[in-house]
Parts: C-alpha cells; sequence; structure tokens
C-alpha cells in the first residue's frame, strides 16, 4: 500500500542562530556535536576560528563599494567586447587569421560569461549593488544548463554539504569515482576516458546533472519537481541550440555568394570550437576545485550538529586552490581562490586574493591543511586519483556490487526500518 | 529611431543575443542607448524650498511620457549601490523641450531624498521605470474639479494644474492645498503665478499650524467645501498627502455619498525607526497581500508561518536561494546585526528580521 511515509519530526533550529547547523545535518537521535576538526582543534578552538572567520568576512562587507562595481562592469565590458569581436571574427571565414582570432574571441566571452560573471552573480556576490545587470536572482549565462537548477544544486547542495558523501551530489558527479569512500562500480574502470569526455561536453554535463534524474529515480524529488527541471532544461537547450548552432549560421548565408557555400558551415564550426574550448577551461578549473589529492572528503555522521566553525573548517578542508598570475585567476572567475570562495561563497570574487592572507594566517595558526598549487599540478593530481581510484579495490566492502556491500546496505535498511518502527510504536499504543 | 528601437527589441535579436538582452550591450556603447531600459540625464536640480528640491530629468527614446498624477521609480547609484526611490512627476505633459521633472520633499532619514536635495549633478544619469499609477486625470476633464492635496502631497497635483493651465482647460478647476506653514510649502511662487494666470482657477492654501487670517482654518473639514461653494456630488475631487487628510476626505464623501467622485493616492514617506525593538510592527507580504503582526523572528520562519512557501536552501545566509525582494522597512541581520533600510533592495531574508514596519515582494 502507498503509503505517504512522514518526514521524522526533526526540530528546525531557527536560522536566527546563526552558529548551527542547516537543517538537515541536525542528527534527530542525538545532540552530540560534530566531530569534524578535532583532529586539529577544541570545541573552543573551532568556535573561535568560526568568529575570526566571520569578522573577516564582515570586513569585507562594510568595505563594498563603487571599486568593487567598478570592477564587475569592466569585466562585463571585456566579455561582451570579446563577445561581439569574435562573432564579427567568425563572420570572416575567407580570411583565416580573422576566423581563428574570432573563435578564441567567442570562447573568451564565454569563459567570462560562465565564470567571473555569471558564476559569481548567481551567488548573489554583487546584490548589494541592486543592478538588475548584475542581480543573481536574475542573471541567466551563455550555457545549456539553467540558472535556477544550478544554483540549486551549486548555491545550496554543493555549497553546504560540501564534500559530505550522499549528500554533496559534486563528489565525482554520480559518474567518475574520485574518492576512496565512494563505491566502486565496473563503469568506474572508464574513469578516465570518461572525464575526457565530460571534459569536451562540460556544459551539457552540467545541465544533466540539475535535471536529477538520480534523485528522481531515488525517490529524493517528486515526478513534478523532476517534470519541472526537464522542461526548464530543455527550454534552455532550445535557446542556447537555436542562437550559436541555428541563428548565427543561418546569418552566415549572407556570406555565400562571396566566400561560397561552406561559410554557414564554417560559422556553426566556431560557435561549437568556442564552446568546446569554454567547456575544456571550465572543466579543468572545476575539477582542480575539490578533486585534488588529500582534498579531504567527510561522512554525513560527521557533520551531524556541526557548528558554523566546524562548517568553515570543513569547506577549508574540502577544497584546493589552484596558483597564478592575475589574468589567470580573471579567466578561472577566482574560483582558483576555490578555498576562500568556499568561506565566503557570496562576497565578490575579486576579494579572495585579499582575504587568502587572513586564511593563510589561521592556516598557520592550527596547523591545517591548505592545498594549492600550479594548474600542470593539480591536473595531474586530478589525472592520478581518477586512475587510482578507477582500479577495483581488494576490499569488498568498498565494491558497491559485492555482496558484502549489498549485506551492509540491506543492514542499514533494516535498521532504520526498525528505527521508525519503534518511533511509531508509542503512538500505537496510546 | 522608433523602427530601429522595435527591430532591436524584437524575438529574432533577443534569440541572438539570449539569454541577454541587447540594452545588456548597448549599455556598453552608452548607457542611454537602449531599446527597454529606461534612463534619463538629470537637466538641473532646482531647490524649491529648504529641504525641497526638483530634478529636471531628460530621459532617453523609451520613455513613453507620462499622464499627469503618475509616479515613477528613480534609480540613482552611490557608491557602486543603486538605491531606487518612487518619486510623483510634477512637470506638465506640454511641456515640448523633451525634458520632465519630479519634485521630492527631503525627508530627515532619506537617503535618497537627500541626496537629491544636496548632491545630485546635472549630467548624472538615473535609471527610471516607465511612469506609474492609477491616480490620473481623465482624458476629458469634466467642467469642476477638486483637486485636495497636503504637504508633499502637492507635486502629482502639480502636474496636474499645470498640464491643464497648458493645455488651455476652460473649465473651473479648485485647488485646495494644505501644508503645516508658509516655509513648508513647496510651488509657492508657482502657485501664486497660476493663481494669477489662470482666472477659472482658485487656489487656496490653508496653514495647519500656522492660522491665517481667512475664514478657512485647521485640517479638512466640510466646511471648507462649503465656503468654497462646492458640492462634492458633482465634483470629480482629487486627493493626495497623508493618511490623515485622505482619511477625513474620504470619510466626508462616503456620508454624502459622493465617493464615486473621489480619487486618491497615499503619499506614503516610508518611516523607518531604526531603534524600534524586533517585534514590532507590521510585515507584509505584498504579492500574497498577506498583513502579519512582526514576531522577531525572521522574514523567512514568519513568512511560512503565514502559509507562505518561499524558496529556501541552507538557511544560514550562504546558499543565496532564498533572496528577494524588501520592498521598503528596515531588516537587521541576524549575524552580523547589520541593519539595512533601503527601498527595493535584495535581501537573505533567512538570516533578516524585520526592524519595524516591513515589506517584501513575497
Amino acid at each position: 500500500m502507498a503509503r505517504k511515509t512522514k518526514n521524522a519530526p526533526i526540530k528546525p533550529r531557527s536560522a536566527s542562530q546563526h552558529n548551527a547547523a542547516p537543517l538537515t545535518l541536525i542528527n534527530k537521535d542525538s545532540t552530540k556535536p560534530a566531530t569534524i576538526g578535532l583532529e586539529y582543534m577544541t570545541y573552543e578552538q573551532l568556535d573561535e576560528f568560526g568568529r575570526e572567520l566571520d569578522v573577516v568576512r564582515q570586513r569585507v562587507l562594510d568595505d563594498l563599494g563603487q571599486k568593487d562595481a567598478d570592477y564587475i562592469r569592466r569585466v562585463i565590458k571585456v566579455q561582451k567586447a570579446s563577445e561581439v569581436l569574435g562573432r564579427v571574427g567568425i563572420f570572416m571565414p575567407f580570411y583565416w587569421p580573422a576566423f581563428v582570432l574570432g573563435i578564441a574571441f567567442l570562447g573568451l566571452a564565454k569563459i567570462l560569461d560562465n565564470m567571473e560573471i555569471g558564476h559569481n552573480v548567481m551567488h548573489g556576490q554583487y546584490d548589494w549593488m541592486n543592478d538588475p545587470m548584475v542581480d543573481g536572482k536574475r542573471y541567466e549565462w551563455d550555457n545549456v544548463a539553467p540558472a535556477q537548477d544550478w544554483k540549486h544544486g551549486h548555491n545550496y547542495i554543493h555549497h553546504t554539504y560540501t564534500n559530505i558523501h550522499g549528500m554533496d551530489r559534486d563528489i565525482g558527479y554520480n559518474l567518475l569515482r574520485i574518492d576512496g569512500d565512494q563505491p566502486w562500480y565496473a563503469t568506474h574502470r572508464f574513469n578516465l576516458p570518461l572525464a575526457f569526455v565530460l571534459m569536451m561536453v562540460f556544459e551539457w554535463g552540467v545541465m544533466y546533472h540539475g535535471v536529477e534524474l538520480d534523485q528522481y529515480l531515488q525517490g529524493k524529488i517528486t515526478k513534478a519537481d523532476f517534470q519541472a527541471r526537464k522542461k526548464r532544461a530543455m527550454k534552455k537547450i532550445r535557446k542556447q541550440v537555436f542562437k550559436d548552432y541555428i541563428a548565427w549560421p543561418v546569418l552566415g548565408l549572407a556570406l555565400v555568394p562571396f566566400v561560397g557555400w561552406w561559410a554557414p558551415l564554417a560559422i556553426l564550426g566556431a560557435n561549437v570550437a568556442a564552446n568546446i574550448i569554454r567547456n575544456i577551461w571550465t572543466f579543468c578549473i572545476i575539477f582542480c576545485g575539490h578533486f585534488p589529492a588529500e582534498v579531504q572528503t567527510f561522512a554525513e555522521e560527521d557533520a551531524q550538529n556541526e557548528s558554523r566553525g566546524q562548517w568553515y573548517l570543513r569547506q577549508l578542508l574540502g577544497s584546493a586552490n589552484i596558483s597564478g598570475s592575475k589574468p589567470f585567476h580573471v579567466l578561472t572567475g577566482n574560483l582558483s581562490y576555490q578555498i576562500e570562495h568556499h568561506l565566503f561563497p557570496d562576497i565578490p570574487a575579486r576579494r579572495y586574493p585579499e582575504v587568502a592572507v587572513d586564511v593563510h594566517r589561521l592556516v598557520e595558526q592550527y596547523g591545517l591543511q591548505y592545498n594549492t598549487g600550479r594548474l600542470s599540478k593539480q591536473m595531474l593530481s586530478v589525472a592520478r586519483q581518477l586512475g587510482k581510484y578507477g582500479a577495483k579495490p581488494s576490499d569488498p566492502y568498498k565494491i558497491g556490487n559485492s555482496p558484502e556491500s549489498k549485506a551492509l546496505r540491506r543492514a542499514k535498511r533494516e535498521e532504520a526500518a526498525r528505527r521508525a518502527e519503534e518511533a511509531r510504536a508509542p503512538q500505537l499504543t496510546s | 529611431m522608433g523602427i530601429i528601437r522595435k527591430a532591436l527589441a524584437s524575438r529574432p535579436v533577443a534569440s541572438l543575443t539570449s539569454p541577454h538582452t541587447i540594452d545588456h550591450y548597448l549599455d556598453q556603447i552608452d548607457p542611454m542607448l537602449a531599446a527597454e531600459n529606461v534612463r534619463a540625464r538629470v537637466v538641473k536640480v532646482v531647490q524649491e524650498t529648504g529641504d525641497a528640491s526638483t530634478v529636471v530629468l531628460r530621459p532617453n527614446g523609451t520613455w513613453k511620457g507620462f499622464t499627469p498624477g503618475q509616479h515613477v521609480q528613480f534609480g540613482v547609484e552611490v557608491n557602486g549601490k543603486r538605491r531606487v526611490r518612487v518619486f510623483s512627476v510634477s512637470s506638465s505633459r506640454a511641456a515640448k523641450d523633451g525634458t520632465f521633472s519630479v519634485s521630492v520633499k527631503a525627508h530627515p532619514d532619506g537617503y535618497v531624498s537627500q541626496f537629491l536635495h544636496r548632491e545630485l549633478q546635472p549630467r548624472t544619469i538615473v535609471h527610471l521605470s516607465q511612469a506609474e499609477g492609477e491616480f490620473v486625470l481623465p482624458r476629458e476633464v469634466p467642467d469642476n474639479l477638486l483637486l485636495i492635496s497636503g504637504g508633499s502631497g502637492i507635486t502629482p497635483v502639480m502636474s496636474m494644474v499645470r498640464t491643464l493651465r497648458d493645455s488651455g482647460h476652460r473649465g473651473k478647476v479648485t485647488f485646495l492645498h494644505y501644508a503645516r506653514s508658509v516655509g513648508d510649502e513647496m510651488f509657492s511662487a508657482d502657485l501664486d503665478e497660476l493663481a494669477a494666470s489662470l482666472p477659472q482657477l482658485t487656489v487656496t492654501r490653508i496653514y495647519t499650524r500656522q492660522p491665517g487670517p481667512g475664514d478657512l482654518q485647521g485640517r479638512f473639514s466640510i466646511d471648507h467645501l462649503k465656503h468654497l461653494g462646492l458640492d462634492p456630488a458633482d465634483t470629480l475631487t482629487y486627493v493626495c498627502g497623508p493618511a490623515g487628510l485622505i482619511a477625513s476626505v474620504r470619510d466626508t464623501y462616503d456620508e454624502l455619498g459622493a465617493s464615486d467622485q473621489l480619487r486618491m493616492e497615499y503619499f506614503k514617506v516610508p518611516s523607518v525607526d531604526l531603534d524600534a525593538a524586533d517585534a514590532t510592527g507590521t510585515l507584509s507580504f505584498d504579492d500574497a497581500r498577506i498583513d502579519t503582526d512582526n514576531s522577531g523572528a525572521t522574514v523567512l520562519e514568519q513568512a511560512e508561518a503565514a502559509g507562505l512557501k518561499p524558496d529556501f536552501g541552507c538557511r544560514m545566509g550562504v546558499c543565496n536561494t532564498c533572496a528577494i525582494k524588501k520592498n521598503s522597512g528596515a531588516v537587521r541581520h541576524v549575524v552580523t546585526g547589520e541593519i539595512t533600510a533601503n527601498t527595493d533592495e535584495t535581501i537573505k531574508i533567512c538570516v533578516s528580521v524585520p526592524v519595524g514596519d516591513v515589506s517584501i515582494a513575497l
């Protein structure tokens, strides 16, 4: 009989106690505080750590003003200029240097739109400006993933439950095994080739991830929710595909008398190339953010009832930076400062170098690990991880389909059912 | 220009610039250049009284004009932050030079009105909406018209009177204005000039805190209309001003069964009491048309308690899922304790508690 199971009565913690775990991370059976970070510091020190980071955050918020507004508008100006240059350049397939430069400019425009502008604006980093053009609620990016669903999966799920197994869907994106605590399945043998394919079509991967088919199949989201996601994705895909692969190439028909029958195809190809350039770049930057070796992941039990200090610490230990020059940081959307970004996701990204100084101070003070390195080093580390965790582990409990794992999962299910039964028992007797 | 603008705002162009609009691109060339965004350049700022000013604006081609009595959202950027307020248009529609003006009385705590009054420079670009509001004269103005205003509620009425003058209206118009004192009165010189230049216009000014020599004294009452020889039943009446004035005019008209002749506009100065205790005032969810007594909890919790289901995520001020427009009032950030009191700003409702009266776009 299909009976609607009622959620356990979790007492919602008031958001006005900011120093409290987000809703679903509260352990309803225990008030035991989370264990994250105890190997580095005491609970008092964790609270102090949280307070110090809150102070840093407030210092930046108090200082926001004209220069931050000027900065993001300058980036938007460069982005728009390179987009126009790119579109003009790819309309010159008869002169290959302009054509190639056009592809490069268009790729650059898409990278800037997705990273330094889109990603950061959609985090609400510039909401304080009250300018509709940089409003996190309204911004839509040049990418097939609809902003709304990306924001849910990224801003909320990924940034709140960062690197918690079973909660953060961004650990391996349901496709790759990147961490020893993920169960191994046979497809993970192809970790590296799958990652390569994902790199080439990354925007489509992000879109597919946001549709949350896996969550629907597991019964974690409703059918209505899933179908709304699918509908939004289809709408966005239609718009993006029409623009890049139909409308602009059709305009290229005007070139046919002068250039030849292949002009629209050249423009179509240039659009594909620009999108691939953006896909490769964003894939690299994003994979280097959480997947290099020594980045820590967490079990749900470790994070239950965590404090704000522990939440901060989890962000710090679960992210990795990429070192580089200033233009490099802009091209990454300052996600090369992934650690600072995860600590303060909603302060303008141009401030991350500045707060990194404070983060370094705290890292030294508490003897924490601060994962950073050049792009080549971090990429190599990610590739090694993919290779390493793609191999079949010897421990049968780490293999998703082994009899041992199945028995373990069954035991867990039965335990949960028993607890639910117990919780229901008093109602039955009364 | 109209055809070009229409073409630029069309769907084919939008599909080429998707997900952005053509204005995102035109804006990079010149902010005044736009297919849809309404912008205006400040021509001059005229100080009306010690605390009131008139801003003369030259809008770009997207501006569709106004009907006297309407207001406009006026956004000005100060230190990177756009602050938006609603101001009434005060100029005549018949102006031929392509400008119009808004008039504002500087509120002691009003950041924007103070900024306008003291710092706004000519040539500044301001961000506008199209003119809005239903408090407008009918297309055919009847022969008997009464305009009542109180305090800074005079601004939309000024626009009406000036337009009637410039369009050569022949009917009888009575303009009854209440101000605290002569010093508080906006447009004093203009009122004198209007009264002198139009024989069919009667301008009567009553100073509520500075009784004059005439027969008309104090706040609005039916006697004032009787003295002016007006019968509410056959006089189309417009009233704009503070809630108290409007209430007494409305009650009078209701009693006389003349309420169908009355058009009203509340002139609400957003009052923000920063010292108010957390659990005072009213929290209004404007879109849902629900008002609740502020319980002191976060806006999100109060919205949920009122039966609304706003989007939320982390409930700790991180993910921005719950960010929503606050139309007016002040909120305190529960972590930082910071109070923000801007009109039309985006707040994260999971970490904001209302301070006094607040209205939210929910």
